[in-house]
């Protein structure tokens, strides 16, 4: 029989309807997994008792027929994800030990569908990196090895790490995560599984812990495009809360996963082809463009001519509104407080033993550009190029309907790797900060290994609202790819 | 440009971050590397171009000002490293 853990959640939900098995059962193999592979370190809280009474109450409510959409389905909720009486750090140590007395939407939202929480994943510190090694409570590692018989501890991706390696490695069915500038396509990617993050204003963002607010977006993650639509489905909608959550029709997104992609134009943007490409992500790349035309899609060229500034303009937007954003931590409403002699030199220690390196990097940056002299040369000319990379793709759009490209310039690198040079760690984005700076939703599909057994991830970005297409465009994608790899991790346990 | 060290600590304070001598020296390679990487922008001609704040395309909702909800004082001291009697507790500010 196959394992519960390797259910699909569509899968899941037909074994429960059926009563092949229970909620407590599905949620208790999960558990299992989860305390087999905490080496892994994909949360910074486990909460197995709170699952384990959540899928009890789950299981009454199918017997007595109030199931929900996603009823008994067991998830990890980024630890970025306010949840009322479940610590809620950002992997900061700023945020230890602090207690919600609230639920963002998203979770709740989530709640509400049925799904069981096994706790908080692992991130980087506020969400701020790309490799999940700036989290206070450690680095995540990713379930995958390469074949080379290195045994190099590879990064999962960032920062929605914790997330991605969990669903990878079959501890969750799927999991949240938040895309400030790739944090779930990217860890998708590295992590073998498919994410989306939908348009901006789709999901929610009140009560998620903010880094860059015209930026942050809520999303899911799981092991197919399928389930991601299921989750997605969930987490999306209204909200009065969030002042830009968009009061628009949901559309059914797991009806557009109709398999026909005939006469659909993919563009092809000839600025992702960027200088020293390697040759696997080249060739993973043609391979997704010729699996499009075979399944009648239509192949167009198209210029994205402002995408090398994209970079440049999102580390100075996202450090700004980061800056601002993260002065709430002074120690003096909630979270770590380290005195001094008067209150300046508190909120100065505070905040100076309170965050890790990268993120007080980012709030100098931030407050740099912010500050009075420079303000128009950094924050105003950002703001306006910003514009132009929107345009780009508005202008693109005329020509498609959506877009394909690499999500990441490479596979998932080991830990210590491009720690040296900031800059060298922000080049991983690069493919995927444009969409983010526009707006758009995008999504990772893995569709092969490179030669070292890696998973490789294709990108698709769509129209704003047109998540549905994009789905569709991943599901296709995923069909033709036939990926069907598992992590080292686990065939290793199965040996 | 080049940030020194005079001008990391001073926007370090404006941070309010706690920094070291040895720290700002830390730092000020690692900022300046960041800072003239975003310089780049400054080739692209953005004559006529209107700054882009929010990439939703919706105004923001206005509502009547009023009270929709309250009441919880208890909540909003949970977390508070210190309180009394109801209030944030904060070293004291003047003398």
């Amino acid at each position: 029989m196959t394992k519960l853990t390797d259910l699909t959640i569509a899968e899941a939900l037909d074994g429960l309807k059926k009563k092949d098995f229970t909620a407590v059962e599905l949620t208790q193999s999960h558990i299992d997994a989860m305390a087999a592979a905490k080496f892994l370190n994909a949360f910074i809280t486990e909460t197995p008792d709170l699952a384990l009474a959540q899928a009890k109450e789950s299981d009454k409510r199918r017997a007595s027929g109030n199931a929900g959409g996603l009823d008994g389905i067991p998830i990890a909720m980024k630890d970025l994800f306010c949840t009322k009486g479940v610590q809620t750090t950002a992997a900061s140590k700023i945020l230890k030990g602090f207690i919600p007395q609230y639920e963002s939407t998203v979770s709740q939202k989530l709640q509400d569908a049925g799904t069981i929480m096994l706790g908080k994943a692992n991130l980087d510190e506020f969400a701020m990196g790309s490799s999940n090694t700036t989290s206070h409570f450690g680095n995540v590692l990713n379930p995958w090895k390469r074949n080379d018989g290195s045994n190099a501890e590879l990064v999962p991706g960032g920062s929605s790490g914790g997330s991605a390696a969990a669903v990878a490695a079959r501890i969750a069915m799927g999991a949240t995560g938040t895309d400030t500038g790739g944090s779930i396509r990217q860890p998708a990617a590295f992590c073998g599984i498919a994410g989306i993050k939908p348009t901006y204003g789709r999901c929610s963002r009140w009560g998620v812990v903010a880094f860059a607010s015209s930026l942050d977006q809520p999303g899911a993650f799981a092991r197919n495009t399928e389930d991601c639509a299921l989750l997605l489905q969930a987490m999306s909608g209204f909200d009065p809360k969030d002042s830009t959550s968009a009061d628009i029709t949901v559309p059914d997104f797991s009806a557009a996963l109709t398999g026909d992609v005939k006469g659909l134009k993919i563009g092809i943007p000839k600025e992702y082809r960027v200088d020293g490409m390697p040759e696997e992500i080249e060739k993973m790349w043609q391979d997704g463009i010729n699996m499009m035309k075979d399944a009648g899609a239509e192949i167009i060229d198209v210029s994205l001519p402002h995408t090398k500034y994209a970079l440049p303009v999102y580390y100075v937007i996202a450090p700004a509104e980061c800056s601002s954003n993260l002065a709430r931590y002074d120690g003096v409403r909630y979270g770590l407080r380290v005195e001094g002699k008067d209150l300046n030199e508190t909120y100065a220690n505070t905040r100076a033993d309170g965050f890790g390196s990268e993120v007080k990097r980012r709030i100098m940056i931030g407050t740099y550009a912010l500050s009075s002299g420079y303000y128009d040369a950094y924050y105003i000319k950002a703001q306006k190029v910003r514009r132009l990379i929107s345009e780009d793709f508005m202008n693109a759009y005329k020509k498609c309907d959506v877009l394909m490209t690499p999500t990441a310039p490479s596979a998932a690198f080991a830990i210590g790797e491009n720690e040296d040079d900031p800059i060298k760690m922000y080049l991983n984005d690069v493919f995927t900060v444009p969409a983010s700076l526009a707006g758009l939703p995008g999504m990772s599909v893995p569709t092969g290994l490179n030669d070292k057994g890696l998973p490789l991830g294709l990108q698709i970005i769509g129209k704003p609202w047109d998540e549905a297409t994009v789905l569709r465009v991943g599901q296709t994608l995923e069909k033709a790819s036939g990926f069907n790899d598992m992590p080292v991790v686990n065939t290793q346990k199965a040996a | 440009m080049s940030l020194d060290n005079k001008t990391v600590s001073k926007v370090a304070n404006l941070a309010r971050l706690k920094i070291t001598e040895e720290d700002a020296a830390k730092y000020g390679p690692q900022l300046s590397n960041i800072i003239n990487f975003v310089e780049q922008l400054a080739e692209v001609n953005t004559d006529n171009v209107e700054p882009l704040a929010s990439v939703v395309d919706i105004t923001l909702r206005l509502r009547e000002d009023e009270i929709t909800d309250g009441g919880y004082q208890k909540e909003i001291l949970a977390n508070a490293p210190e309180t009394l009697e109801g209030f944030f507790v904060v070293p004291k500010v003047v003398e």
